[in-house]
């Protein structure tokens, strides 16, 4: 079974398709890749399989669960973690408290046992702080562990953000534009965290890339949608020489 | 124990400050009172300052942490003030002992003042920043006119209720006895407040906020103040945690209200003590001690209720100094440059590194 399973998805603005019948298959492990020109679509698609819109039309099922129009949280609780291509990183708290935000749900106690520090909040706070240290070190983060957010360097917050999706122990994560902004050394060690990650977390990954270096190196397949439908669809050498492609990106 | 105090976690350690600050002051405070060395003006004054205290911390809950700007703190006052009042009243001849009256009469206005706050927060919090304010602005309000309404007496029959004046209760002459009499409020409730239990409640109330900042729920509170989309998306239940805040902010306010109501022969509900101005007052305390600083909150609290009283004799000049003293806290908490020479010098005292004003949250 897929682990996504997106069918004839799309969602109309009034008269505009933004999203218009797209299929996509993706398997445990893969490492997807989503291009397109600019206002392709490609983050409004990522929209709709968070459920911050709600699509028109078309099923979208993870790991075999129909998550179709549901809200965001309950999609993120049903296995799927993003990250966004504006960085949204909490400022005011400090990168291992980011991290521990994400741990929320997996972790629980009462607020009456947080507030009157009883055993089980020293327990489980505990074991909140072991993860998030755990996977601060993951991405090298561990010294800037109490730093605040906003502090951290660009490439770093970048970093932080991935920690922190994969904090909510996904099935599925989605990134939007990872190396948007990095310089191409920042790129190439951001290719092999992603990579690390999907071998060591044993992860799915599917990510929206202008960077072509970083798209052909990484990605195993990929999509390319051009406004709002899918221009070609599969491995990622064939998709990338495929003419239509390169019409579309560069033009006739 | 200084060795102790290093090892502390920089939270922990903050805290405890913040506990030890407080007892230091009441210890001072009762030395001075059983020494003789308080006018009775400033004594008549210890318990408003309590309240004044409480009232910023709960409101810094709403407006540092939570991050939503609410101008309605004196009307969740207000109902704690009349609840407990109300309640202290009826009580009178059936529980005697003060304590324990006192303290059922906290929890009645506590709760009062939470389901108000939960009700208020349904809608509101829906709503963003200048909206908000609006909306809890005029709750505060609201809230104030319908008390001056209410008649409300006890006789042999039980409770009878009136929006129109005190005959329309139909009571019985012999027993009959009015507890709310309209805009003349409540008089006659016991007064429970002293000083020492004010000072239990502010430690209370800051027990109560400081380990809900440092918890998990705390997290997901602030995580939503920083980036509500993004706290979204790892599966934070926004709603839950902001109506949970702003709960709890108003019913610490109510708990404010309870102690008001108990060093008060007669409880009104005026512009004076319930209305916006006083909304405004909370907020100015909060905005100065430094916005998410709950030691902030009481050092400002307690200077800006005590300079107006303690400059009485300066006549028309205090007010010049009361509003030079309002700009020199804002540029000692707020200026680049002042918090720089802070971090700089107050790294070198004892008590170890001293951070700004939004670390320290």
């Amino acid at each position: 079974m897929a682990m996504l399973e997106v069918k004839n998805l799309g969602i109309s603005f009034g008269g505009l398709k933004a999203v218009n019948a797209v299929d996509m298959q993706i398997e445990k492990g893969d490492l997807y890749g989503l291009i397109g020109p600019n206002g392709a679509g490609k983050t409004t698609f990522f929209n709709l399989i968070t459920g911050v819109y709600t699509p028109t039309e078309g099923i979208v099922k993870l790991d075999g669960q129909d998550i179709t129009g549901k809200k965001t949280i309950d999609i993120n609780r049903a296995g799927i973690a993003r990250t966004f291509q504006n960085i949204r990183l909490f400022k005011d708290l400090s990168v291992i408290d980011n991290v521990k935000v994400g741990l929320h749900n997996n972790h629980p106690y009462s607020t009456i046992e947080g507030i009157l520090r009883l055993p089980r909040f020293r327990k489980v706070e505990k074991e909140i702080e072991a993860k998030a240290l755990e996977l601060l070190e993951v991405f090298d983060l561990q010294n800037e562990a109490n730093v605040l957010a906003a502090n951290l360097p660009y490439g770093k917050q970048r970093k932080l953000e991935i920690a922190r999706a994969l904090a909510t122990d996904p099935k599925l994560i989605l990134l939007d534009e990872p190396a948007a902004g990095m310089n191409p050394n920042e790129t190439i060690e951001l290719m092999e965290t992603i990579r690390f990650v999907r071998d060591k977390f044993d992860m799915t990954i599917l990510l929206i890339e202008h960077d072509m270096k970083l798209v052909a190196g990484i990605c195993e397949k990929l999509t390319v949608l051009n406004f709002g439908e899918v221009l070609a669809q599969g491995e990622t050498s064939e998709v990338l020489n495929n003419p239509e492609v390169i019409t579309a990106y560069l033009g006739e | 124990m200084s060795c102790m105090f290093k090892n502390m976690n920089p939270k922990l350690k903050s805290n405890m400050i913040t506990y030890g600050m407080v007892i230091v002051v009441f210890v001072i405070v009762q030395a001075m009172v059983s020494l003789g060395m308080l006018s009775s003006l400033v004594q008549g004054l210890l318990v408003p300052l309590c309240v004044y205290v409480i009232l910023a911390l709960s409101l810094n809950l709403t407006v540092g942490i939570l991050g939503e700007l609410s101008l309605g703190h004196a009307g969740f006052m207000c109902v704690g003030a009349f609840s407990s009042a109300f309640f202290s009243n009826v009580m009178r001849d059936v529980i005697p002992v003060s304590m324990v009256r006192f303290i059922l009469a906290i929890l009645v206005g506590a709760a009062a003042a939470a389901i108000c706050g939960f009700l208020i927060g349904i809608p509101v919090l829906r709503l963003k920043g200048d909206y908000l304010a609006i909306v809890t602005l005029a709750f505060g309000e609201i809230i104030k006119n319908i008390i001056n309404t209410v008649f409300l007496g006890r006789d042999v029959n039980g409770f009878h209720f009136s929006i129109k004046d005190v005959a329309s209760l139909k009571m019985d002459g012999a027993t009959g006895k009015v507890i709310i009499n309209g805009p003349q409020g409540i008089t006659g409730t016991p007064k429970d407040s002293v000083f020492w239990i004010g000072i239990v409640i502010i430690l209370i109330t800051l027990f109560i906020i400081l380990n809900l900042i440092d918890s998990r729920d705390g997290r997901a509170i602030m995580a939503i103040r920083d980036n509500r989309i993004a706290a979204e998306s790892i599966g934070i239940n926004i709603t839950k945690y902001k109506l949970m805040a702003f709960t709890i902010s108003a019913s610490l306010a109510g708990v404010a209200g309870v102690l008001y109501a108990h060093n008060l022969s007669t409880l009104t509900a005026l512009p004076k003590n319930f209305g916006y101005n006083m909304s405004i007052m909370i907020l100015v305390f909060v905005v100065l001690g430094g916005i998410g600083n709950m030691r902030g909150s009481i050092i400002a609290a307690v200077i800006l209720t005590l300079l107006p009283e303690l400059l009485r004799g300066l006549a028309d000049y205090r007010m010049l100094i009361y509003a030079i003293v309002l700009i020199i806290m804002m540029l000692f908490n707020w200026s680049p440059k002042a918090l720089e020479w802070r971090e700089r010098n107050l790294s070198k005292l004892p008590f170890g590194k001293k951070k700004s004003a939004k670390e320290e949250a």
